[in-house]
């Protein structure tokens, strides 16, 4: 059944403040605004093309385990709706391997400050047919226009996958010596890696590095995630788990991040002013 | 075409240019315009100034003057680019990078480097491959064409079926806005706070600023590279046999198609013992750790034999590596010796569309009397039909536009999209409106107008009018109309 993208455009309509949730797992909707709420359900997966159609508000994992009946997966944070997880834009742990966000969405349907269904990107993986609108929406926190339906890259998943430990005050001699990893985390102390691929080229990784097979990763402290440039991660204190390799900490303490130019704000300004004059969109959300 | 920089401007532009940068930087000759007239598309356009930025301060200057003169601007890499992305229109201003070419700095152990515009794709992996890491895009003009480019372009190759076209191994940017302002887009940390405006510059086609510092993503070179041929009677199954590896799990390194004409054509020119009599050539590339990559090699000869694969010819050595790769990288060569001039396409459609899009190429070249080589990027659907011609033909021209423009209709109508890597410029601009509606490119138009207000930046591109607000229509030589 074709997802009700004009009955959601209806909803968003052309006048009043409005503001989208999904399951509220990564914020929620700005409060004392009218809220919407994108249609759900998988629309396709096309295995040979590596692509699948859902709408916004489909469950991360619903999808996940769709995909995975066709030995596939895809490379968004688990939890939430799909919508939400493009909308944040924030990776989880296996970005070092399968890289951020902003890299899984094709295509969008969304629906405008003007209520019109708008179509981002295209349906192939490989497409330089206009300007990358599809990566500005990633991240834009329901800023720019609400996601209504997305087609997705998928990847194949992997043979084997395995995470693994190792004692290391220097994360970066370890990390050295490991071919892409999927993810490696630090402590101060001690490492874990996530290998994939064929089980006899993890075995033979983890004899070359000197790895423990490890249970788990660890709990990720969760007071605030930092993003930080990947040689600092080496310099972190306090009690904390680095992504090596891409330079984002989960720390306990709380963080400020370090405010941008004053250009690059402007220019972020513009562009929400562009796309949604009259700031009705998600209002109060700075881009 | 009209002159919508009058001589005066120009004039007064050159000179103020002269003192901000050094007058042997500045050009004004006709030999030099000509030269900077166009890109490698055959769309005819016009310089009235060129000039040679040495550093970030010189290209602000330069914009500054510019944007004061209300003169457009266009920057441009090695004008490699086959979409008229880097034609000058109007007498504009053409801001070469190409002396803006150093490598700033590599970090080898989070893998990237910072880079300015210039440089070009293959010097930056022969600069960083003593630490066993490469630029992953790799497009066939990889020897000439520059990073700016390449991000201007949002650059593919051959490889960037498993590791993802530019817009994934660019981490951060400079650049100059067409005010003058330096802004930073992006950077080594990975979430800066707000819009995604590196991923929303990269693929910009120089209409958003010129990018004068660059941070790249680098990969890691695998520990085995595995490369290996195999011939099809026919074009389907060749075909066939990519959707299958695709669908099998498992994402080669690379998959090349060539068809019979293509494969003569290069064979006849490198001598690398070549199957010209069949229908259809893959080149297959994985990469990886020994075990998986063994696996998968023996898998996809499976599935080829399965789809009726005739040899199956596998490199043995780095030195037959590297020839297979020369026949698929030095393929347009060899075809400059078969007829003088060729109009090369750039399609993408969905993998198991493949055949039939193929079957309508050859239909449409024949029908206009055209001869047509495909060598394509199986892998990720993305066509490259290959028009070869000689324009001293009286009418040529206009078979080959018309020609053209039925293959870029035929592949969005099989639900594909108007261009896989080369971009739109002023070739497909025109076409949006296929796979773009009014709302869809007045979206566009909007990301256009936050980042440059004044249009100034290579104005013409990209978006069709209406939706290019302000921009008056032009119709260059040479352009599809």
């Amino acid at each position: 059944m074709a997802l009700a993208l004009d009955a959601f455009a209806a909803d968003v309509g052309d006048t009043d403040v409005v503001t989208i949730s999904g399951n509220s797992t990564r914020g929620g909707p700005v409060p004392a605004v009218r809220g919407v709420r994108a249609p759900a359900g998988i629309q396709w997966v096309q295995p040979d093309e590596m692509i699948v159609c859902c709408g916004a508000a489909t469950p991360v994992d619903e999808l996940v385990a769709a995909l995975g009946q066709h030995g596939q997966t895809v490379a968004l944070p688990a939890g939430g709706t799909v919508g939400g997880a493009l909308a944040c834009g924030l990776s989880d742990v296996r970005r070092l391997g399968y890289g951020p966000v902003r890299d899984v969405l094709l295509q969008a349907r969304y629906v405008s400050a003007a209520g019109e269904v708008v179509k981002a990107g295209g349906p192939t993986v490989k497409n330089v047919s206009g300007f990358d609108l599809p990566r500005l929406l990633v991240g834009s926190r329901g800023a720019l226009g609400f996601i209504g339906e997305v087609i997705l890259r998928t990847r194949p998943l992997p043979a084997a996958s395995r995470w693994f430990t190792i004692e290391a005050h220097d994360p970066f001699d370890v990390f050295a010596r490991l071919y892409r990893p999927v993810s490696a985390l630090w402590n101060g102390t001690r490492m874990w890696v996530l290998l994939e691929g064929h089980a006899a080229d993890l075995a033979a990784q983890q004899q070359a590095a000197g790895l423990h097979e490890a249970d788990a990763p660890p709990a990720l402290p969760t007071g605030s995630r930092r993003s930080v440039r990947p040689a600092e991660v080496a310099t972190q204190v306090g009690e904390f788990v680095a992504e090596v390799g891409i330079g984002i900490v989960h720390h306990r303490e709380p963080w400020v991040p370090p405010p941008r130019g004053e250009r690059e704000q402007a220019l972020a300004r513009a562009i929400k002013h562009e796309l949604d004059p009259l700031g009705r969109l998600n209002p109060g959300i700075d881009v | 075409m009209s002159k919508a920089v009058d001589d005066r401007t120009g004039g007064a532009l050159a000179a103020e240019l002269a003192s901000a940068l050094s007058p042997d930087r500045v050009r004004t000759g006709s030999t030099e315009l000509g030269l900077y007239a166009r890109d490698s598309s055959n769309i005819e356009g016009a310089a009235g100034i060129v000039c040679f930025p040495l550093t970030t301060d010189e290209v602000q200057a330069t914009v500054r003057a510019a944007a004061r003169h209300g003169v457009p601007f266009v920057a441009r890499g090695s004008g490699t680019g086959l979409a008229g992305g880097a034609t000058p229109l109007d007498h504009s201003l053409v801001i070469a990078l190409t002396k803006m070419d150093r490598v700033l700095s590599v970090d080898p152990v989070n893998r990237f480097a910072w880079v300015e515009p210039g440089v070009l794709n293959l010097d930056l992996t022969r600069h960083v491959t003593q630490h066993g890491l490469h630029f992953a895009p790799d497009p066939s003009s990889q020897q000439s064409c520059s990073i700016g480019g390449n991000v201007a372009n949002n650059s593919g190759g051959p490889h960037c079926l498993s590791d993802g076209v530019t817009a994934a191994h660019i981490l951060g940017m400079e650049v100059v806005l067409s005010d003058g302002s330096v802004v930073h887009l992006g950077g080594e940390e990975p979430e800066p706070e707000g819009l995604d405006l590196r991923g929303a510059f990269v693929g910009s086609e120089g209409m958003f600023g010129i990018a004068t510092k660059v941070c790249v993503r680098l990969t890691q070179n695998p520990p085995t590279v595995r490369t290996m041929l195999m011939d099809f009677a026919s074009v389907e199954a060749g075909a066939q046999t990519v959707s299958a590896i695709i669908a099998d799990g498992m994402v080669p390194a690379a998959l090349e198609m060539m068809d019979r004409l293509c494969v003569q054509a290069v064979e006849a020119y490198i001598h690398a013992g070549l199957p010209v009599q069949a229908a259809a050539v893959l080149l297959v590339e994985v990469a990886g750790s020994a075990h998986g990559l063994e696996a998968d090699v023996a898998r996809i000869v499976e599935i080829g034999s399965a789809h009726g694969a005739g040899t199956v010819r596998i490199a043995q050595d780095e030195t037959e590596r590297a020839l297979l790769w020369k026949g698929r990288k030095n393929a347009f060569g060899a075809i400059a010796r078969i007829k003088p001039n060729y109009y090369l396409h750039d399609t993408v459609v969905p993998r198991r569309m493949l055949p039939e899009v193929l079957r309508q190429v050859y239909e449409i070249s024949e029908r206009y009397g055209l001869m047509v080589m495909n060598v394509f990027h199986a892998g990720d659907g993305n066509l490259h039909p290959l028009l070869v011609f000689d324009k001293r033909e009286p009418g040529v021209m206009e078979r080959v536009h018309a020609a053209g423009e039925e293959i870029v209709r035929a592949s969005v109508a099989a639900g594909g999209v108007l261009s896989g890597e080369h971009g739109i410029g002023l070739e497909k601009r025109d076409f949006m409106p296929l796979m773009f509606s009014p709302a869809d490119l007045a979206a566009q138009a909007s990301m256009r107008r936050a980042f440059d207000p004044a249009g100034l930046a290579n104005p013409y591109k990209v978006l069709p009018s209406p939706a290019a607000c302000g921009d008056v229509q032009h119709v260059p030589d040479g352009a599809w109309i």
